[in-house]
């Protein structure tokens, strides 16, 4: 059996045998111990060639239901988005996806450049001052964000809003137990968070109050009042998960006072590959810079004076702090950070707005067609491009029978919130038309009776 | 390379210009601004980028060209596992059905997918001999954790509560200390004998009541095979403390040893060192988890199992850590080592580690005329180099490493394991040909002689690449982190 990856020829082997001085390779593992060694055969499938391999795979790929054959009104966190074509071309370029971190700048300069100008966007996105390398998603950097604010202000208390993505919460407790903190959720109250509950909860012990812009029904937090009651207590950090094309037109959150702002920038040119990888963002203040988790790139200049990049406040990670480092956190999600890039530079300084408005124009209108067949939105606030609709019956019932007409339907609220069973988050981005929004209505409305 | 042009992104193109076609607006539009309060409406405009299309090709194919992958030459980063990316892989990665499939999907939808993850579990505990696998884990460090998570689980539901410690070596990754700290652990270390293994007496001393684990990977970070493993987990099992593997370095032993029949409880993968996972610039990763039986039920969930010839999501996991990552980790990287696991089959991967130690082997004899080799013995896949001689003629590792750029090679893994002097870490992998090494061999012993006869060149180098040294010191003491007009 040849194996086209494996370069090594019979002669070669022979040669580099007789260098190292045994007979064959198994000499070379002759330090495992008899009792160690495995002498069986591997239970796995023959090795497959290219073509009846791609063939397998591709009819694989066809067993699924993909959103660019279903029109899709799911998001819930993940949004089918227009990708630019640049960016698979950018990010295919194997210089940029077969190299590592860029731990030697010297040839690195392309990929540590290209961190360099995806900070930017996020700052810029953010209205912060400073952000990472990303990492790897929106939830765990939102988790990255709590045990910051633990660390920071030396308490335990971790207030986090049930209007806040419910799988982002369920990471948040699982680092928190790892980390002994307390979370105290609040509830909402008109699809958003009660701040009369949140006012009561935030006082002397609590280290971060964590809410979501635009939040997990597709509503607009009052980042304001959120950020007043906060201000009552000199040391609580506000940390604000916030989808970053909804800052195309929303007031970013570093306006509001936040202190660390997280999220995920699948939106901006990363496919929903079935949940990740995406690409985490983790943006914050300048008095926090040393503090932040992952990868950092700064600017500077080479002995020649010439502006180049680097890592740098490496003197927080792993690697050199070891069990004293901010994070365990090694890796980023640099190709997807890359890819993101990419996108913002595409759609660009005037298209983000409009592609803004184009979400919620759209999600907007299904609102109107979706109320006036019966099925008004339950919550009356401001919103991005999500709203939530009560249906009559089971929402995967209801689901299992859109799919059969091309429609991928809203995300089950009953699956991660009981109390809101029989309803559905709908999302409508810019990719669907007028006609694509009518069909869902229509089919809605049929099943609706 | 003429006429090169190194703006930022930020200075090229012009106010007003565009690049985007975004879909049409085919709704009737409606007043947004009478919604929202003034204050929520954004004031002024992010400062994205103003380019045409053709802006963003010539500049990131640019950046591209100032940038090192595999493809573009030999890349010996030890502990990395800098091995070819397929193609293949990527192609799979980009088929319709997988990359746009959402993770709310009727789970009816995309049992494609989940058929895919379900394989890839069963192949994965098959090559490592474990009983199950979770593949929830963003990367490496991310299964570490969890992995330390479920073995604190595991503790507590036995009412162990005094399982505090966790012992690493003194030649580990940061990494593991690392993630010791983050599950709420304190990492203990165990010394390196004079073999460059675990010294089982520091180790019998270390280990006590209070040891929750012990982290250790097989072959360790100086590319040595543990001997004494079954000793080892003789001594932290005899106490009540449970093994962990860190699959850095899995790349080794396919086929020839499994981290299960060693006495590991807990391993973690790195899809993107052994499977060929590409490294994309410094990820996305992937980084799997595998337990014995009595760890199951501690495994993150969801879980995926198979009900009734249906793949199923399971929730119902009461002792579960929980969640560890929104959805069900980076699945996209799935796809890649699955396509490799069954390109390779059994006998490809067994292939791929006796190559991968053979390449490590020839490079080291060869190299160990002119550098220091303190471990003597066969290697694994990687091997570890003290550049403690050139030192002494003024040359020090860095500058080796930098001299290597002008020689077109990515530098190994510099001053890593901290336990070897001026360490050069080297890994070559099975996918590099022997015209290949002997190439870079040739670059290491010029090198070597530049360092006795003009040791100013290796010093002062790189003298070939697009920038020179970086001034690093002021890059920290004064941060520049964002592009500013």
């Amino acid at each position: 059996m040849e194996f086209r990856y494996l370069p090594m020829t019979e002669s070669d082997k022979a040669e580099m045998l007789t260098t190292i001085g045994v007979e064959s390779t198994d000499a070379l593992f002759a330090d495992i111990p008899e009792d160690v060694k495995f002498k069986g055969q591997l239970n796995l499938k023959k090795p497959a060639n290219e073509s009846t391999l791609m063939k397998e795979l591709t009819s694989m790929a066809g067993k699924n239901a993909n959103l660019k054959e279903y029109s899709s009104f799911l998001g819930a966190g993940v949004y089918d988005h227009y990708i630019p074509s640049v960016v698979h071309h950018v990010i295919s370029r194997s210089e940029f996806y077969t190299a590592y971190t860029p731990y030697q700048p010297e040839i690195s300069q392309g990929e540590l450049q290209a961190i360099f100008e995806f900070q930017t966007m996020i700052c810029e996105l953010t209205g912060m001052e400073v952000a990472n390398s990303s990492m790897y998603d929106g939830g765990t950097a939102l988790a990255e964000g709590v045990t910051l604010s633990a660390g920071q202000t030396k308490r335990n208390k971790i207030i986090v809003s049930k209007t806040v993505h419910p799988e982002t919460r369920a990471v948040v407790q699982t680092y928190a137990k790892a980390q002994n903190l307390e979370i105290v959720e609040i509830e909402p109250e008109n699809g958003v968070t009660n701040l009369e509950q949140l006012e009561k909860e935030v006082d002397e012990t609590t280290a971060s109050v964590v809410v979501q812009y635009p939040n997990f029904f597709g509503q607009v937090e009052p980042l304001d009042k959120v950020n007043a009651i906060i201000r009552q207590q000199k040391k609580t950090m506000f940390i604000v998960s916030s989808n970053p094309l909804a800052l195309g037109y929303l007031t970013p959150p570093g306006d509001f006072g936040a202190d660390i702002v997280v999220g995920d920038t699948q939106v901006f040119g990363i496919p929903a590959q079935f949940g990740g990888p995406h690409c985490g963002y983790f943006a914050t203040t300048d008095k926090l810079k040393r503090k932040v988790p992952g990868r950092l790139v700064g600017q500077t200049t080479d002995e020649d004076g010439e502006r180049g990049f680097v890592l740098t406040l490496q003197a927080r990670e792993q690697h050199i702090r070891r069990d004293k480092a901010t994070s365990n956190i090694c890796s980023n999600q640099a190709l997807n950070a890359l890819a993101s890039s990419v996108a913002m530079s595409s759609i660009g300084k005037y298209g983000l707005r409009k592609m803004a408005v184009l979400n919620m124009q759209k999600a907007r209108y299904a609102k109107q067609q979706l109320a006036a067949a019966g099925m008004p939105a339950v919550f009356s606030g401001p919103f991005f491009n999500e709203l939530v609709i009560q249906l009559p019956g089971d929402v995967a019932d209801i689901n299992d029978r859109l799919v059969k007409s091309g429609i991928i339907g809203g995300y089950d609220l009953g699956f991660t919130y009981p109390e809101w069973k029989g309803h559905m988050l709908v999302a409508v981005t810019e990719n669907r038309s007028k006609e694509e929004i009518d069909t869902f209505v229509k089919e809605l409305g049929d099943i609706h009776g | 390379m003429a006429n090169q042009d190194f703006s930022l992104i930020f200075e090229r193109g012009k106010k007003g210009r565009t690049s985007y076609s975004l879909p049409e607006m085919d709704v009737p539009e409606m007043d947004l601004d009478n919604e929202f309060e003034n204050c929520y409406v954004r004031s002024d405009a992010p400062d994205l980028p103003e380019v045409s299309e053709l802006d963003i090709m010539r500049h990131y194919t640019g950046l591209s060209r100032r940038n090192y992958g595999v493809d573009s030459g030999f890349y010996p980063l030890g502990s990395c596992t800098m091995k070819y990316n397929p193609k293949i892989n990527e192609d799979v990665a980009s088929l319709d059905g997988f990359s746009h499939i959402h993770p709310h999907q009727d789970p009816k939808t995309v049992q494609g997918a989940m058929e895919m993850m379900y394989d890839l579990q069963a192949s994965l505990s098959e090559l490592t001999g474990m009983h199950d696998f979770s593949l929830q884990s963003a990367a490496g460090a991310q299964g570490e954790w969890s992995g330390l998570m479920m073995i604190r689980a595991f503790h507590e539901a036995n009412g162990d509560d005094n399982r505090t410690k966790v012992i690493v070596p003194d030649s580990a990754h940061g990494t593991n200390p690392a993630s010791v700290t983050v599950a709420g652990f304190e990492p203990v270390t165990v010394q390196t004998n004079e073999n460059g293994l675990v010294d089982l007496e520091d180790l019998k001393r270390v280990v006590d009541e209070e040891t929750a684990a012990m982290m250790l990977t097989n072959p360790n970070t100086l590319g040595l095979f543990e001997t004494d493993i079954m000793e080892m987990a003789e001594i932290v099992h005899g106490a009540g403390g449970k093994l962990y593997y860190d699959g850095a370095n899995l790349n080794a032993i396919m086929g020839y040893a499994r981290p299960g029949d060693m006495g590991f409880d807990v391993v973690h993968l790195n899809l993107h060192k052994t499977f060929t996972g590409p490294h994309g610039g410094g990820g996305p990763g992937s980084g799997p988890v595998g337990v014995t039986e009595e760890f199951v039920s501690y495994l993150p969930k969801p879980v995926l199992t198979k009900k009734d010839d249906q793949f199923v999501f399971d929730y119902d996991r009461p002792a579960s850590i929980g969640r560890i990552k929104p959805y069900y980790g980076n699945f996209g990287i799935y796809l890649r080592a699955y396509t490799y696991i069954r390109t390779m089959g059994a006998e490809g991967l067994k292939k791929v580690s006796e190559y991968a130690v053979l390449n490590a082997n020839y490079l080291m004899r060869r190299l160990e005329k002119e550098y220091v080799l303190p471990y003597q013995q066969h290697c694994k896949h990687e091997f570890v180099l003290s550049g403690k001689k050139q030192k002494q003629l003024g040359v020090r590792t860095l500058d080796i490493a930098k001299r290597l750029l002008d020689y077109g090679y990515h530098p190994p893994t510099i001053y890593f394991p901290l336990n070897v002097e001026e360490a050069m870490m080297t890994e070559p992998t099975e996918t590099e040909s022997k015209e290949t090494l002997d190439g870079f061999i040739d670059a290491m012993l010029h090198i070597s002689e530049e360092a006795k006869n003009e040791p100013e060149t290796v010093q002062e180098a790189p003298h070939q690449t697009v920038v020179k040294r970086m001034d690093e010191t002021t890059a920290a003491r004064k941060p520049i982190l964002r592009y500013q007009k």
